[in-house]
Protein backbone atom coordinates (compact mmCIF):
# COMPACT_ATOMS: atom_id res chain seq x y z
CA UNK A 1 0.00 0.00 0.00
CA UNK A 2 1.31 3.70 -1.31
CA UNK A 3 -0.35 5.94 1.48
CA UNK A 4 1.75 8.71 0.28
CA UNK A 5 0.07 8.08 -2.85
CA UNK A 6 -3.35 8.05 -1.75
CA UNK A 7 -2.93 11.21 0.17
CA UNK A 8 -1.49 13.05 -3.24
CA UNK A 9 -3.74 12.18 -5.23
CA UNK A 10 -6.79 12.92 -3.14
CA UNK A 11 -7.02 16.66 -3.66
CA UNK A 12 -6.44 16.45 -7.55
CA UNK A 13 -9.15 13.35 -7.69
CA UNK A 14 -11.42 15.95 -5.10
CA UNK A 15 -11.02 18.47 -8.08
CA UNK A 16 -12.20 16.19 -10.46
CA UNK A 17 -15.69 15.40 -8.34
CA UNK A 18 -16.20 19.21 -9.16
CA UNK A 19 -16.77 17.89 -12.97
CA UNK A 20 -18.42 14.88 -12.10
CA UNK A 21 -21.03 17.13 -10.03
CA UNK A 22 -21.59 19.85 -12.80
CA UNK A 23 -22.36 16.92 -15.52
CA UNK A 24 -24.46 15.30 -12.92
CA UNK A 25 -26.70 17.96 -11.93
CA UNK A 26 -26.86 19.47 -15.42
CA UNK A 27 -28.02 16.18 -17.41
CA UNK A 28 -30.58 15.42 -13.99
CA UNK A 29 -32.35 19.36 -14.60
CA UNK A 30 -32.74 18.52 -18.34
CA UNK A 31 -33.52 14.78 -17.78
CA UNK A 32 -36.09 15.84 -15.84
CA UNK A 33 -37.81 18.34 -18.26
CA UNK A 34 -37.44 15.49 -20.78
CA UNK A 35 -38.85 12.94 -18.76
CA UNK A 36 -41.68 14.72 -17.65
CA UNK A 37 -42.36 15.77 -21.58
CA UNK A 38 -42.16 12.10 -21.98
CA UNK A 39 -44.05 10.69 -19.45
CA UNK A 40 -46.73 13.21 -20.19
CA UNK A 41 -46.59 12.00 -23.78
CA UNK A 42 -46.76 8.66 -23.35
CA UNK A 43 -50.34 8.54 -21.28
CA UNK A 44 -51.35 10.52 -23.91
CA UNK A 45 -54.00 8.88 -25.70
CA UNK A 46 -53.08 9.43 -29.27
CA UNK A 47 -51.13 6.14 -30.19
CA UNK A 48 -48.77 8.26 -32.66
CA UNK A 49 -48.06 10.28 -29.82
CA UNK A 50 -47.52 7.34 -27.38
CA UNK A 51 -45.65 5.29 -30.11
CA UNK A 52 -43.15 7.90 -30.68
CA UNK A 53 -43.01 8.64 -27.37
CA UNK A 54 -42.57 4.55 -26.34
CA UNK A 55 -39.97 4.20 -28.96
CA UNK A 56 -37.79 6.92 -27.83
CA UNK A 57 -37.58 5.40 -23.92
CA UNK A 58 -37.00 1.55 -25.76
CA UNK A 59 -34.03 2.85 -27.78
CA UNK A 60 -32.13 5.11 -25.21
CA UNK A 61 -32.83 2.12 -22.49
CA UNK A 62 -32.38 -0.63 -24.84
CA UNK A 63 -28.50 0.53 -26.00
CA UNK A 64 -25.11 0.98 -23.62
CA UNK A 65 -24.55 4.86 -22.85
CA UNK A 66 -20.86 4.56 -24.48
CA UNK A 67 -23.13 4.05 -27.90
CA UNK A 68 -25.25 6.83 -27.33
CA UNK A 69 -21.74 9.04 -26.23
CA UNK A 70 -20.09 8.38 -29.03
CA UNK A 71 -22.60 8.72 -31.69
CA UNK A 72 -23.29 12.37 -30.14
CA UNK A 73 -19.82 13.31 -29.77
CA UNK A 74 -18.13 11.48 -32.98
CA UNK A 75 -21.06 10.98 -35.15
CA UNK A 76 -22.97 13.85 -35.24
CA UNK A 77 -19.76 16.12 -36.16
CA UNK A 78 -19.54 13.96 -39.58
CA UNK A 79 -22.89 15.70 -40.56
CA UNK A 80 -21.75 18.60 -42.93
CA UNK A 81 -24.81 20.54 -42.21
CA UNK A 82 -24.66 20.58 -38.70
CA UNK A 83 -21.16 22.54 -38.69
CA UNK A 84 -22.55 25.47 -40.52
CA UNK A 85 -25.46 25.93 -37.54
CA UNK A 86 -25.76 27.50 -34.15
CA UNK A 87 -25.74 24.09 -32.41
CA UNK A 88 -21.82 23.45 -33.58
CA UNK A 89 -20.85 25.45 -30.82
CA UNK A 90 -22.35 23.03 -28.57
CA UNK A 91 -21.79 20.17 -30.11
CA UNK A 92 -17.99 20.38 -30.76
CA UNK A 93 -17.53 20.74 -26.90
CA UNK A 94 -17.18 17.53 -25.27
CA UNK A 95 -18.65 18.34 -22.01
CA UNK A 96 -21.93 19.49 -23.89
CA UNK A 97 -21.90 16.45 -26.09
CA UNK A 98 -21.61 14.60 -22.68
CA UNK A 99 -24.48 16.23 -20.97
CA UNK A 100 -26.75 15.79 -24.32
CA UNK A 101 -26.23 12.54 -24.57
CA UNK A 102 -26.76 11.85 -20.20
CA UNK A 103 -29.50 13.80 -19.81
CA UNK A 104 -31.35 12.05 -23.29
CA UNK A 105 -30.27 8.69 -21.42
CA UNK A 106 -31.95 10.17 -17.87
CA UNK A 107 -34.69 11.51 -19.64
CA UNK A 108 -35.61 8.23 -20.82
CA UNK A 109 -35.76 6.60 -17.62
CA UNK A 110 -37.31 8.84 -15.55
CA UNK A 111 -40.02 9.34 -18.07
CA UNK A 112 -40.76 5.49 -17.31
CA UNK A 113 -40.70 6.07 -13.77
CA UNK A 114 -42.98 9.08 -14.05
CA UNK A 115 -45.37 7.31 -16.36
CA UNK A 116 -45.83 4.28 -14.09
CA UNK A 117 -46.30 6.74 -11.21
CA UNK A 118 -48.93 8.33 -13.26
CA UNK A 119 -50.35 5.36 -14.14
CA UNK A 120 -50.61 3.88 -10.26
CA UNK A 121 -52.77 6.94 -9.20
CA UNK A 122 -56.05 5.90 -7.34
CA UNK A 123 -58.85 6.90 -9.71
CA UNK A 124 -60.30 8.09 -6.88
CA UNK A 125 -58.21 11.12 -6.21
CA UNK A 126 -58.88 12.47 -9.58
CA UNK A 127 -62.42 11.72 -9.67
CA UNK A 128 -62.00 13.86 -6.03
CA UNK A 129 -61.29 16.12 -8.08
CA UNK A 130 -63.10 16.46 -10.33
CA UNK A 131 -66.73 16.07 -8.31
CA UNK A 132 -65.33 19.34 -6.05
CA UNK A 133 -65.17 20.86 -9.91
CA UNK A 134 -61.44 21.66 -10.39
CA UNK A 135 -60.73 22.72 -13.77
CA UNK A 136 -58.55 19.27 -15.55
CA UNK A 137 -55.65 21.54 -15.99
CA UNK A 138 -55.44 22.05 -11.77
CA UNK A 139 -56.18 18.64 -11.09
CA UNK A 140 -52.88 17.73 -13.11
CA UNK A 141 -50.87 20.23 -11.91
CA UNK A 142 -51.82 20.63 -7.97
CA UNK A 143 -53.01 17.06 -7.84
CA UNK A 144 -51.35 14.57 -10.27
CA UNK A 145 -48.03 16.08 -10.52
CA UNK A 146 -47.68 15.87 -6.63
CA UNK A 147 -48.17 12.52 -6.39
CA UNK A 148 -46.52 11.49 -8.78
CA UNK A 149 -43.47 12.83 -7.95
CA UNK A 150 -43.98 11.16 -4.59
CA UNK A 151 -44.36 8.12 -5.70
CA UNK A 152 -41.32 8.09 -8.20
CA UNK A 153 -39.13 9.44 -5.33
CA UNK A 154 -37.49 6.17 -4.50
CA UNK A 155 -37.39 4.88 -8.05
CA UNK A 156 -36.18 8.37 -8.92
CA UNK A 157 -33.00 8.01 -6.10
CA UNK A 158 -31.61 4.81 -7.71
CA UNK A 159 -31.99 6.46 -11.28
CA UNK A 160 -29.71 9.36 -9.88
CA UNK A 161 -26.88 6.91 -8.78
CA UNK A 162 -26.98 4.94 -11.56
CA UNK A 163 -26.34 8.53 -13.74
CA UNK A 164 -23.71 9.58 -11.13
CA UNK A 165 -21.92 6.17 -12.26
CA UNK A 166 -23.17 6.83 -15.61
CA UNK A 167 -21.38 10.28 -15.73
CA UNK A 168 -17.78 8.57 -15.83
CA UNK A 169 -18.22 7.68 -18.91
CA UNK A 170 -17.79 11.21 -19.94
CA UNK A 171 -13.84 10.32 -19.00
CA UNK A 172 -14.31 8.81 -22.81
CA UNK A 173 -14.73 11.77 -24.55
CA UNK A 174 -11.52 12.88 -23.31
CA UNK A 175 -13.37 15.28 -20.20
CA UNK A 176 -11.38 14.66 -16.88
CA UNK A 177 -14.04 13.98 -14.42
CA UNK A 178 -13.50 11.92 -11.42
CA UNK A 179 -13.03 8.50 -13.07
CA UNK A 180 -10.96 10.34 -16.05
CA UNK A 181 -8.46 11.68 -13.47
CA UNK A 182 -8.35 8.52 -11.68
CA UNK A 183 -7.32 6.75 -14.55
CA UNK A 184 -4.71 9.34 -15.74
CA UNK A 185 -2.80 8.66 -12.24
CA UNK A 186 -3.40 5.08 -12.21
CA UNK A 187 -1.98 5.03 -16.11
CA UNK A 188 1.10 7.03 -14.79
CA UNK A 189 1.74 5.44 -11.68
CA UNK A 190 0.68 1.97 -12.05
CA UNK A 191 -0.77 1.38 -8.50
CA UNK A 192 -4.81 0.81 -9.55
CA UNK A 193 -5.54 -0.38 -6.19
CA UNK A 194 -4.67 2.74 -4.34
CA UNK A 195 -6.55 4.95 -7.08
CA UNK A 196 -9.60 2.49 -7.04
CA UNK A 197 -9.22 2.74 -3.21
CA UNK A 198 -9.40 6.90 -3.31
CA UNK A 199 -11.80 7.22 -5.98
CA UNK A 200 -13.89 4.67 -5.11
CA UNK A 201 -14.33 6.25 -1.46
CA UNK A 202 -15.17 9.80 -3.34
CA UNK A 203 -18.00 8.26 -5.72
CA UNK A 204 -19.08 6.05 -2.53
CA UNK A 205 -19.79 8.71 -0.38
CA UNK A 206 -21.65 10.78 -2.66
CA UNK A 207 -23.77 8.00 -2.94
CA UNK A 208 -24.27 7.82 0.07
CA UNK A 209 -25.44 11.51 0.48
CA UNK A 210 -28.07 10.93 -2.70
CA UNK A 211 -29.78 8.01 -0.77
CA UNK A 212 -30.11 10.11 2.50
CA UNK A 213 -31.31 12.83 1.06
CA UNK A 214 -34.34 10.91 -0.80
CA UNK A 215 -35.03 8.92 2.40
CA UNK A 216 -35.55 12.15 4.11
CA UNK A 217 -37.10 13.58 1.29
CA UNK A 218 -39.46 10.62 1.26
CA UNK A 219 -40.20 10.68 4.41
CA UNK A 220 -41.21 14.58 4.50
CA UNK A 221 -43.53 14.51 1.96
CA UNK A 222 -44.70 10.83 3.04
CA UNK A 223 -49.24 10.43 3.47
CA UNK B 1 -24.54 -0.88 -47.53
CA UNK B 2 -21.35 -1.60 -48.60
CA UNK B 3 -19.73 -1.21 -46.16
CA UNK B 4 -21.57 -4.31 -43.87
CA UNK B 5 -20.45 -6.43 -46.68
CA UNK B 6 -19.01 -9.59 -46.28
CA UNK B 7 -15.08 -10.67 -46.77
CA UNK B 8 -12.61 -7.88 -47.23
CA UNK B 9 -14.17 -5.45 -48.65
CA UNK B 10 -16.77 -4.52 -45.74
CA UNK B 11 -17.36 -4.55 -41.95
CA UNK B 12 -20.11 -7.07 -41.72
CA UNK B 13 -18.17 -10.10 -40.85
CA UNK B 14 -16.24 -8.28 -38.22
CA UNK B 15 -19.17 -6.88 -36.78
CA UNK B 16 -20.97 -10.06 -36.95
CA UNK B 17 -17.84 -12.27 -35.03
CA UNK B 18 -17.97 -9.06 -32.59
CA UNK B 19 -21.76 -9.23 -31.41
CA UNK B 20 -21.16 -13.14 -31.08
CA UNK B 21 -18.06 -11.81 -28.81
CA UNK B 22 -20.40 -9.21 -26.76
CA UNK B 23 -23.02 -12.24 -26.24
CA UNK B 24 -20.09 -14.94 -25.33
CA UNK B 25 -18.86 -11.98 -22.70
CA UNK B 26 -22.06 -11.31 -21.31
CA UNK B 27 -22.96 -15.08 -20.45
CA UNK B 28 -19.90 -15.36 -19.23
CA UNK B 29 -19.72 -12.41 -17.08
CA UNK B 30 -23.75 -13.54 -15.54
CA UNK B 31 -22.56 -16.98 -15.52
CA UNK B 32 -19.57 -15.39 -13.03
CA UNK B 33 -22.08 -13.01 -11.23
CA UNK B 34 -24.33 -16.13 -10.39
CA UNK B 35 -21.04 -17.87 -8.76
CA UNK B 36 -20.34 -15.02 -6.97
CA UNK B 37 -24.63 -14.14 -5.78
CA UNK B 38 -24.13 -17.94 -4.44
CA UNK B 39 -21.62 -16.95 -2.23
CA UNK B 40 -22.74 -13.54 -1.53
CA UNK B 41 -26.28 -14.03 -1.11
CA UNK B 42 -26.11 -16.45 1.91
CA UNK B 43 -23.80 -14.21 3.60
CA UNK B 44 -26.27 -11.10 3.45
CA UNK B 45 -28.78 -13.61 4.60
CA UNK B 46 -26.90 -14.90 7.40
CA UNK B 47 -27.53 -13.87 11.09
CA UNK B 48 -23.67 -13.98 11.95
CA UNK B 49 -23.30 -9.93 11.70
CA UNK B 50 -19.39 -10.07 10.53
CA UNK B 51 -20.78 -12.49 7.51
CA UNK B 52 -23.99 -9.84 6.90
CA UNK B 53 -21.01 -6.96 6.73
CA UNK B 54 -19.15 -8.71 4.05
CA UNK B 55 -21.93 -9.20 1.90
CA UNK B 56 -23.82 -6.04 2.81
CA UNK B 57 -19.74 -4.30 1.67
CA UNK B 58 -19.73 -5.98 -1.41
CA UNK B 59 -23.57 -5.00 -3.34
CA UNK B 60 -23.17 -1.93 -1.54
CA UNK B 61 -19.47 -1.05 -3.05
CA UNK B 62 -19.79 -2.60 -6.08
CA UNK B 63 -23.63 -0.75 -6.59
CA UNK B 64 -21.94 2.57 -5.26
CA UNK B 65 -18.76 2.69 -7.64
CA UNK B 66 -18.88 3.25 -11.78
CA UNK B 67 -18.40 0.21 -13.84
CA UNK B 68 -15.63 2.00 -15.72
CA UNK B 69 -13.36 2.21 -12.23
CA UNK B 70 -14.14 -1.43 -11.58
CA UNK B 71 -12.90 -2.30 -15.17
CA UNK B 72 -10.00 -0.12 -14.79
CA UNK B 73 -8.86 -1.39 -11.80
CA UNK B 74 -9.15 -5.26 -13.62
CA UNK B 75 -7.38 -3.71 -16.49
CA UNK B 76 -4.07 -2.40 -14.56
CA UNK B 77 -4.47 -4.10 -11.58
CA UNK B 78 -5.20 -7.92 -12.67
CA UNK B 79 -1.81 -9.22 -13.89
CA UNK B 80 -0.52 -7.49 -10.93
CA UNK B 81 -2.40 -9.58 -8.24
CA UNK B 82 -2.16 -12.88 -10.47
CA UNK B 83 1.30 -12.94 -10.26
CA UNK B 84 1.47 -11.44 -6.81
CA UNK B 85 0.01 -14.94 -6.19
CA UNK B 86 2.05 -16.93 -8.32
CA UNK B 87 4.95 -15.67 -6.57
CA UNK B 88 3.61 -17.14 -3.37
CA UNK B 89 3.68 -19.97 -5.47
CA UNK B 90 7.36 -19.61 -6.21
CA UNK B 91 6.28 -18.89 -10.25
CA UNK B 92 8.21 -15.37 -10.77
CA UNK B 93 7.65 -15.16 -15.05
CA UNK B 94 5.37 -12.35 -16.03
CA UNK B 95 1.77 -13.39 -16.36
CA UNK B 96 -0.43 -11.76 -19.08
CA UNK B 97 -3.93 -12.19 -18.61
CA UNK B 98 -6.32 -12.05 -21.95
CA UNK B 99 -9.11 -9.31 -22.53
CA UNK B 100 -11.96 -11.90 -22.46
CA UNK B 101 -11.40 -12.96 -18.96
CA UNK B 102 -10.28 -9.83 -17.28
CA UNK B 103 -13.55 -8.09 -19.04
CA UNK B 104 -15.93 -10.87 -18.24
CA UNK B 105 -14.29 -10.87 -14.44
CA UNK B 106 -15.17 -7.33 -14.22
CA UNK B 107 -18.51 -7.22 -15.88
CA UNK B 108 -19.36 -10.43 -13.96
CA UNK B 109 -18.53 -9.33 -10.36
CA UNK B 110 -20.79 -6.24 -10.98
CA UNK B 111 -23.36 -8.62 -12.49
CA UNK B 112 -23.02 -10.69 -9.57
CA UNK B 113 -23.51 -7.29 -6.82
CA UNK B 114 -26.80 -7.19 -8.75
CA UNK B 115 -27.65 -10.49 -8.91
CA UNK B 116 -27.22 -11.18 -5.05
CA UNK B 117 -30.25 -8.57 -4.32
CA UNK B 118 -32.20 -9.83 -6.73
CA UNK B 119 -31.91 -13.18 -5.06
CA UNK B 120 -31.69 -11.95 -1.56
CA UNK B 121 -35.15 -9.98 -2.41
CA UNK B 122 -36.48 -13.48 -3.93
CA UNK B 123 -35.41 -15.33 -0.68
CA UNK B 124 -36.51 -13.13 1.64
CA UNK B 125 -40.20 -12.54 -0.04
CA UNK B 126 -40.92 -16.56 0.24
CA UNK B 127 -43.28 -17.02 2.83
CA UNK B 128 -42.32 -18.15 6.06
CA UNK B 129 -44.95 -20.87 6.39
CA UNK B 130 -42.98 -22.55 3.40
CA UNK B 131 -39.91 -23.00 5.90
CA UNK B 132 -42.31 -23.93 8.45
CA UNK B 133 -44.19 -26.39 6.73
CA UNK B 134 -41.00 -28.54 5.27
CA UNK B 135 -39.71 -28.57 8.94
CA UNK B 136 -43.13 -30.35 10.26
CA UNK B 137 -42.37 -32.85 6.94
CA UNK B 138 -39.14 -33.68 8.33
CA UNK B 139 -37.62 -32.77 4.79
CA UNK B 140 -34.15 -33.37 4.19
CA UNK B 141 -32.17 -29.70 4.18
CA UNK B 142 -31.52 -30.97 0.47
CA UNK B 143 -34.77 -31.83 -0.59
CA UNK B 144 -36.29 -28.64 0.47
CA UNK B 145 -33.96 -26.46 -0.80
CA UNK B 146 -34.03 -27.61 -4.34
CA UNK B 147 -37.77 -28.59 -4.25
CA UNK B 148 -39.73 -26.06 -2.11
CA UNK B 149 -37.55 -23.23 -2.21
CA UNK B 150 -35.49 -22.76 -5.44
CA UNK B 151 -38.61 -23.17 -8.08
CA UNK B 152 -40.55 -20.44 -5.98
CA UNK B 153 -37.64 -18.60 -5.55
CA UNK B 154 -36.67 -18.95 -9.25
CA UNK B 155 -40.13 -17.67 -10.56
CA UNK B 156 -39.89 -14.57 -8.02
CA UNK B 157 -36.56 -13.77 -9.37
CA UNK B 158 -36.20 -14.14 -13.34
CA UNK B 159 -38.36 -10.85 -13.57
CA UNK B 160 -35.55 -9.30 -11.99
CA UNK B 161 -32.63 -11.55 -13.12
CA UNK B 162 -33.77 -10.46 -16.90
CA UNK B 163 -33.25 -6.80 -15.51
CA UNK B 164 -29.62 -8.07 -14.52
CA UNK B 165 -29.31 -9.34 -18.23
CA UNK B 166 -29.96 -6.08 -19.86
CA UNK B 167 -27.24 -3.97 -17.17
CA UNK B 168 -24.46 -7.06 -17.79
CA UNK B 169 -25.07 -7.26 -21.52
CA UNK B 170 -25.22 -3.12 -22.21
CA UNK B 171 -21.93 -3.10 -19.49
CA UNK B 172 -20.25 -5.08 -21.64
CA UNK B 173 -19.83 -2.04 -24.25
CA UNK B 174 -16.97 -0.43 -21.51
CA UNK B 175 -14.94 -3.16 -21.81
CA UNK B 176 -13.58 -1.99 -24.93
CA UNK B 177 -11.42 0.39 -23.22
CA UNK B 178 -9.47 -2.65 -22.68
CA UNK B 179 -8.81 -3.58 -26.17
CA UNK B 180 -11.29 -6.61 -26.43
CA UNK B 181 -12.68 -6.51 -29.91
CA UNK B 182 -16.71 -6.58 -29.43
CA UNK B 183 -19.51 -4.71 -30.72
CA UNK B 184 -18.10 -1.09 -29.44
CA UNK B 185 -13.97 -2.20 -30.21
CA UNK B 186 -15.08 -3.28 -33.53
CA UNK B 187 -17.00 -0.25 -34.77
CA UNK B 188 -14.44 2.25 -32.81
CA UNK B 189 -11.71 0.26 -35.42
CA UNK B 190 -14.63 0.51 -38.27
CA UNK B 191 -15.08 4.41 -37.82
CA UNK B 192 -11.69 5.12 -37.40
CA UNK B 193 -10.71 2.98 -40.85
CA UNK B 194 -13.53 4.14 -42.88
CA UNK B 195 -14.26 7.61 -40.78
CA UNK B 196 -17.38 7.22 -40.77
CA UNK B 197 -18.38 7.10 -37.32
CA UNK B 198 -21.83 7.94 -37.40
CA UNK B 199 -22.92 4.91 -39.02
CA UNK B 200 -20.91 2.19 -37.22
CA UNK B 201 -22.03 3.84 -33.82
CA UNK B 202 -25.37 3.61 -35.14
CA UNK B 203 -25.20 0.24 -36.52
CA UNK B 204 -23.74 -0.72 -33.36
CA UNK B 205 -27.61 0.96 -31.26
CA UNK B 206 -28.59 -1.24 -33.73
CA UNK B 207 -27.04 -4.32 -33.04
CA UNK B 208 -27.19 -3.74 -29.06
CA UNK B 209 -31.25 -3.15 -29.41
CA UNK B 210 -31.68 -6.20 -31.26
CA UNK B 211 -29.52 -8.11 -28.69
CA UNK B 212 -31.75 -6.75 -26.08
CA UNK B 213 -34.72 -7.35 -27.54
CA UNK B 214 -34.39 -10.85 -28.66
CA UNK B 215 -32.98 -11.98 -24.60
CA UNK B 216 -36.26 -10.29 -23.75
CA UNK B 217 -38.26 -12.85 -25.95
CA UNK B 218 -36.51 -15.72 -24.77
CA UNK B 219 -37.03 -14.58 -20.70
CA UNK B 220 -40.34 -13.99 -21.28
CA UNK B 221 -40.90 -17.49 -22.35
CA UNK B 222 -38.78 -18.66 -19.63
CA UNK B 223 -41.63 -16.62 -17.40
CA UNK B 224 -44.23 -18.16 -18.55
CA UNK B 225 -42.56 -21.61 -18.17
CA UNK B 226 -41.70 -21.17 -14.63
CA UNK B 227 -44.70 -19.06 -13.66
CA UNK B 228 -46.98 -22.33 -14.19
CA UNK B 229 -49.07 -23.25 -11.59
CA UNK B 230 -49.37 -19.62 -10.65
Amino acid sequence: MDFELMVNSFPKLLNATAITLKLLSASLFFGLLIGLLFAVLRISKNPIINKFAYGYSYVFRGTPLLVQIFIIYFGLGQIEYLRTTVLWVILKEPYWCAIIAFALNTGAYTSEILRSAFQTIKPGFIEAGKSLGISNKIIFYRIQIPIAIRQSLPAYGNEIILMLKGTSLASTVTLMDLTGVAKYIISTTFKPIEVFIVAGSIYLFMTFLIHNLIKFLEKKYSF
Amino acid sequence: MELLAFGKTGWGDELFIATLMTVAVSITAMFIGFLFALIFTPLKLSKNKFFNLIGNSYTTIIRGVPELLVIYLFFFGGSGAVMYVASIFGYNEYIEINAFITGSFAIGIISGAYSTEVFRGAIQSIDKGQFEASQVLGLKRFVYFFRVIMPQMLRLAIPNLSNVWQITLKDTSLISVTGLVEIMRQSYIAAGSTRDPLFFYSFAAVLYLLLTYLSMKLINRLEIKYSRGF
